[in-house]
């Protein structure tokens, strides 16, 4: 089928075409309802994974509780500071926003690339979810050295979960959705109570143990084999840019212009310390206990027992559904002709054999930071566009004003960042913050030689 | 009937997280603490749909 973008483009805007519209005073909504948000957003099945995958990069116990401790903060003071101040000024979601500055065939491209991550991280979620699942079948877990599927065991549980997870998707999620706003605040104390439970087999009988534990047993600063060191800086960065996209990216502008002003920012510290601390130092006290088990299923039970299983398929479940919904909404922009049945049950077949590969579930923390990393260079330009530019005397959101389907800075700036950011020698986690910056200088640069062609033309 | 479920809510929350201090007292083994946040999953789902729903 030939791709004929004026009609993509038609397509994307009629899909937004509900949130065209800044939100109206009346809909703004209250405090509670973004503390339950994000309390619900960040306590997912990933946090199984994630806790593990530090102990096994060697993170000390010092580095875990004082990393963690200051990275989130720079994410709660990055959703305060960043995103929430231009989410309550402009009230349109990032959609609109990028479109206004960008155009729509640079739209167009963000919307694959975001689709498309969407499927990969459903396929984490339903690996996460099938861990769970296949322990009563005494199937063979995927270990961190395994990158292609182990078992045939494996391949069938994530057929299975994946093509319910696809009906679901298919079907509607709206009853899932209250499912997993019920399951939150319980699943929540599953991570803490399973964490607890286990923590006199490593030898913590009263708190004054805990401590020498925590750096013999837990975080002990050795990597397991073939695993690279974490230091104290990899996970205050990976704390901090865990949801890049989000915050510096600019996606969550699309909640925040709900909020009645900048501070609700910070109450995404109710996720960020339930899930990203509490939550990850939970479940790396289970890898520890599992003996460094990391498959998300075994150490849950371990814990928790089936009510570790559950909340493991639970937390999974409930996160791949909307997220292959997303994907499928953003994957029916290329292909206008199919129902969304169709394209949700295609978005469902990618995130399914992504899900095959444990490797996608074990490389998890390279995954996020390149999932952030590819959508972030767009959140700068947001940022400069909303800032800088009207302060330097050129146009603020160019592509409206003069019409344009296509803005090239803003695609240069995504595109030249990603170039070079993959070319600066640094590991995956920092190569964010400098690629900020830079998206920042060459969106600047572009707009002002297209502003001043533009004005040497007129 | 709204009253009681949360109380059936918050007895789930309960058997969700005070077995496990209780391990660690030694008052009880680690078996019996997943058995008793087992019941503790069961009774959560079948008493918040209730009044959750309620709260919108």
């Amino acid at each position: 089928m030939g791709l004929n973008v004026r009609n993509v483009v038609d397509k994307l805007d009629a899909l937004n075409e509900y949130d065209r519209e800044p939100v109206p005073e009346k809909k703004l909504q209250g405090a509670g309802n973004f503390a339950g948000f994000f309390a619900g957003e960040h306590v997912a099945g990933t946090e199984f994974v994630i806790g593990p995958l530090f102990v096994a990069h060697g993170a000390s116990a010092f580095d875990m509780f004082v990393g963690l401790l200051l990275g989130n903060l720079l994410a709660v003071l990055s959703w305060t500071f960043v995103t929430t101040p231009i989410a309550i000024r402009t009230r349109l979601n990032l959609y609109w926003h990028l479109r206004q500055i960008a155009g729509p065939y640079v739209l167009f491209a963000y919307n694959i690339v975001n689709a498309l991550m969407f499927c990969f991280l459903a396929g984490a979620m339903i690996s996460v979810s099938a861990t769970a699942v296949g322990l009563p079948f005494k199937m063979r877990m995927p270990r961190l050295e395994d990158m292609y599927p182990n078992s045939i065991g494996w391949v069938l549980v994530v057929i299975v979960v994946g093509l319910i997870v696809t009906t679901v998707a298919i079907l509607g999620f709206e009853r899932l959705a209250r499912f997993s706003k019920i399951s939150a605040p319980w699943m929540f104390l599953v991570f803490v109570g399973a964490g607890l439970a286990v923590l006199p087999s490593l030898g913590v009988h009263s708190f004054s143990d805990f401590w020498r534990v925590a750096n013999e047993r837990i975080w002990t600063g050795a990597p397991l084999a073939g695993q690279t060191k974490f230091t104290f800086w990899h996970i205050m960065f990976f704390a901090w840019f865990c949801n890049l996209a989000m915050h510096l990216g600019m996606a969550d502008l699309t909640t925040m212009r709900f909020a009645k002003k900048s501070s609700y920012g910070l109450l995404s510290a109710c996720g960020m310390y339930l899930g990203h601390y509490v939550a990850w130092l939970a479940s790396g006290i289970l890898c520890a206990a599992a003996l460094g088990e990391v498959a998300p299923g075994p150490i849950a039970y371990l814990g928790a027992g089936f009510a570790g299983a559950i909340a493991v398929i639970v937390a999974g479940w409930t996160t791949a559904n909307p997220t292959l919904y997303r994907a499928g909404l953003a994957f029916q922009t290329i292909t206008p002709d199919w129902r969304r049945w169709k394209v949700t049950l295609a978005a469902g077949i990618v995130t399914t054999i992504a899900a095959l590969f444990p490797a996608l579930m074990m490389k998890l923390l390279d995954f996020v930071a390149l999932y952030g990393l590819l959508l972030m260079p767009m959140g700068a330009v947001v940022f400069a566009d909303f800032w800088l530019l009207p302060r330097l005397g050129l146009k603020a959101r160019y592509a409206k004003t003069r019409g344009l389907a296509f803005s090239w800075p803003a695609a240069a700036a995504w595109i030249l960042t990603l170039v070079i950011v993959m070319w600066l020698p640094l590991e995956i986690f920092f190569k964010a913050l400098p690629g900020w910056f830079l998206a920042v200088a060459i969106f600047i640069i572009g707009s002002y030689i297209q502003q001043r062609k533009s004005a040497d033309a007129a | 009937m709204k009253t009681l479920s949360m109380i059936g809510s918050a007895a789930a929350l309960g058997l969700t997280v005070v077995p496990a201090l209780l391990v660690m007292s030694g008052a009880i083994t680690l078996e019996a603490n997943r058995s008793l946040m087992t019941a503790g999953a069961v009774l959560w789902f079948v008493a918040t749909p209730f009044w959750m729903k309620k709260a919108g």
